[in-house]
């Protein structure tokens, strides 16, 4: 793909207010481009993560999880799984209340909406929900332990 | 003492905290945003929490997610630093209500002093002197501030009643630069804080900044160390501050020592603080506006009074009593402060980008507060200050050569900075003789260098 189109498809990610978007075109392959938030380190993505993560132009409003961030370290990936991470710092919990049953377990299946766990900020819970169907392959935090923003909380198969 | 304390910060200031919290035995919790998590704060702290996107404000200046990690990871204090939450009331507040101490005074004496027209009356009352000035709560509207500046007298300050670093300042000379001038500050003011309420004062020619540095603890013990003159300025920003002024005599140190106290104590002020003067040519003196913080050239006082002014702040933080009394407080020797800036010397653009190179001064009374290093990137997010060189000497003639000798050591390569205009003023004669007021760069600037000042965005004066 060539940078001026890059650039147009940027554009178009400002207009309509995207932090995120994907492309996979048979012909031109695949790109991502992320804004505003720094690429992730290591060997999570297999192909090279665009460098436009334009530093002058900070996604200010970015609130939803952001599946990659640049603080904090997640497993390597397969192409079907993505990173569940926290939208905010707080305290994980996997259940509702101390005595009721985790929201998930790994090897779950989830569908879109479902609740995965929830981050506790300011006395507040909130229900973190999962973003695409698909199946839980590994938890990644303890119940009840202190998250930050970007955290890596869950693994889950695209299915 | 406290046993883990939260930095509600970055760069210098974050650095500093975590060497005193060190000092002391505390832990430290460093936050950061996605574009700090290469800075030095985050590496030094104990543990390092991300709260938050680039923009500050949704990090470091998001109460609700510095509220959620205080929790979270438990810390039983918070250190504003300065800038950023360091003057926010409610930031104060939802810490107390959060059961963790906040290193600083109380909520509403930073409301207090946050609220300019309101701090002059009470100063007034006290018997500290003010300038002529507007009476009330301030205005909005721009007949009002004609009606005040008829009164007053040209030239005027137009101030904004919530204002603080420069933002919403403007000099008026005639009547037509305040019809000009007064909506621009107005909507500056508007966009910096969130209120327009503007205020006017008589403006000063020829005088300096002149601030003191005081201590309170929470038993109404309030001591001042002594003086700073910060009048090298430039668009209502220090860029080198000095202690000793170069013009204070101990009969005026005492007189103004004693109005900067009396400031703290008549509203039962507690924690460390700043109070400014401005300085008139004839040994006069008038209070601008109380910092209710630590302040970025706090290290010139601590070298000239042998104090450690974060940890006391902290100790008295926790309770404790001043551990000292005025009497036994002295100033030695003269300090001199340079805020290095990443920008360019000449356009003051600013100069983000990898320090590939970074080596400070050393020896002998030379002392540099930075949070770079080699491969460091500067943000775009940011203050551009990345160093801060204080050099202190036996007397003030020292401290100068001992100012220039540092500064030509200093290395920073990869971005421009500041350093060859801390030069100029340190070899500026008007310098030297200790003979300048705040609009010493202005004139200066236009004097040595003419040929780009038409090159420079319009000064705020």
């Amino acid at each position: 793909m060539e940078v001026r189109e890059i650039k147009a498809l940027l554009a178009l990610m400002r207009e309509y207010g995207l932090a995120e978007l994907e492309i996979d075109d048979r012909k031109k392959g695949k790109v991502r481009l992320v804004r505003g938030i720094a690429p992730l380190d290591g060997a999570s993505a297999n192909h090279a993560p665009p460098a436009v993560a334009a530093a002058s132009t900070p996604a200010r409003h970015v609130r939803a999880p952001a599946r990659q961030s640049g603080n904090t370290e997640g497993p390597a990936l397969a192409d079907n799984e993505r990173l569940v991470t926290s939208p905010m710092v707080g305290t994980f919990y996997r259940a509702a209340s101390p005595d009721a049953s985790p929201f998930v377990e790994e090897g779950d299946a989830v569908r879109k909406g479902q609740t995965l766990c929830i981050i506790e900020a300011m006395k507040m819970m909130n229900e973190i929900e999962a973003e695409v169907a698909g199946r839980i392959v590994k938890i990644l935090c303890e119940n009840a332990q202190p998250v930050e923003y970007g955290q890596p909380l869950m693994v889950v198969e695209i299915g | 003492m406290f046993k883990k304390l939260l930095v509600a910060n970055r760069g210098t200031i974050a650095i500093r905290i975590i060497r005193a919290c060190r000092e002391l035995g505390i832990r430290t919790t460093a936050i950061y945003s996605t574009a700090d998590k290469d800075s030095l704060h985050v590496r030094m702290a104990d543990e390092a929490v991300c709260i938050g996107p680039a923009a500050a404000e949704d990090s470091y200046l998001n109460i609700p997610a510095i509220i959620s990690t205080v929790l979270a990871y438990g810390a039983d204090a918070v250190h504003p630093g300065y800038g950023f939450l360091s003057e926010n009331g409610d930031f104060a507040e939802a810490c107390r209500r959060s059961g963790v101490n906040f290193v600083g005074p109380r909520a509403r004496h930073i409301r207090l002093m946050g609220d300019k027209p309101r701090a002059r009356r009470i100063m007034l009352r006290a018997g500290v002197p003010i300038l002529p000035g507007s009476e009330g709560t301030g205005v909005t509207e721009l007949r009002e501030a004609q009606a005040d500046a008829k009164r007053l007298g040209f030239p005027v300050l137009i101030k904004a009643a919530a204002g603080g670093g420069g933002k919403g300042m403007r000099i008026a000379r005639d009547a037509t630069e305040l019809a000009r001038f007064f909506p621009l500050a107005r909507a500056e003011a508007e966009a910096a804080f969130g209120s327009r309420t503007m205020y006017l004062e008589k403006y000063l020619e020829r005088a300096r900044h002149v601030e003191f540095q005081i201590l309170a603890d929470n038993n109404r013990n309030v001591i001042h160390l002594g003086e700073r003159d910060c009048s090298i300025q430039r668009r209502h920003q220090k860029v080198l501050e000095e202690a000793p002024c170069p013009v204070m005599t101990k009969r005026l140190r005492e007189k103004m020592g004693k109005a900067a106290v009396r400031a703290a104590q008549v509203v039962g002020y507690s924690n460390v603080g700043t109070v400014e003067f401005l300085l008139a040519p004839g040994g006069q003196f008038y209070f601008i506006e109380m910092n209710t913080r630590i302040q970025v050239e706090h290290g010139v006082t601590e070298m000239v009074t042998s104090t450690d002014l974060v940890k006391e702040s902290i100790r008295i933080a926790t309770g404790e009593p001043l551990a000292m009394k005025q009497r036994q407080l002295e100033v030695e020797g003269s300090a001199i402060e340079c805020r290095v800036y990443a920008e360019d010397p000449d356009t003051h653009l600013p100069s983000p980008g990898v320090v590939t190179n970074h080596h400070p001064p050393g020896g002998l009374g030379v002392r540099v507060e930075t949070a770079l290093y080699d491969g460091y990137r500067v943000p775009v997010h940011y203050d551009p200050l990345v160093a801060k060189l204080i050099v202190h000497a036996d007397d003030r003639k020292l401290a100068i050569a001992r100012a220039r000798a540092a500064l030509r050591e200093y290395l920073i390569d990869g971005i421009k900075t500041n350093i060859p205009l801390h030069l100029r003023i340190l070899d500026d004669p008007d310098f030297i003789a200790g003979q300048f007021a705040t609009d010493f760069l202005t004139r200066y600037e236009t004097r040595a260098v003419p040929a780009i000042a038409e090159s420079r965005p319009a000064k705020a004066s």
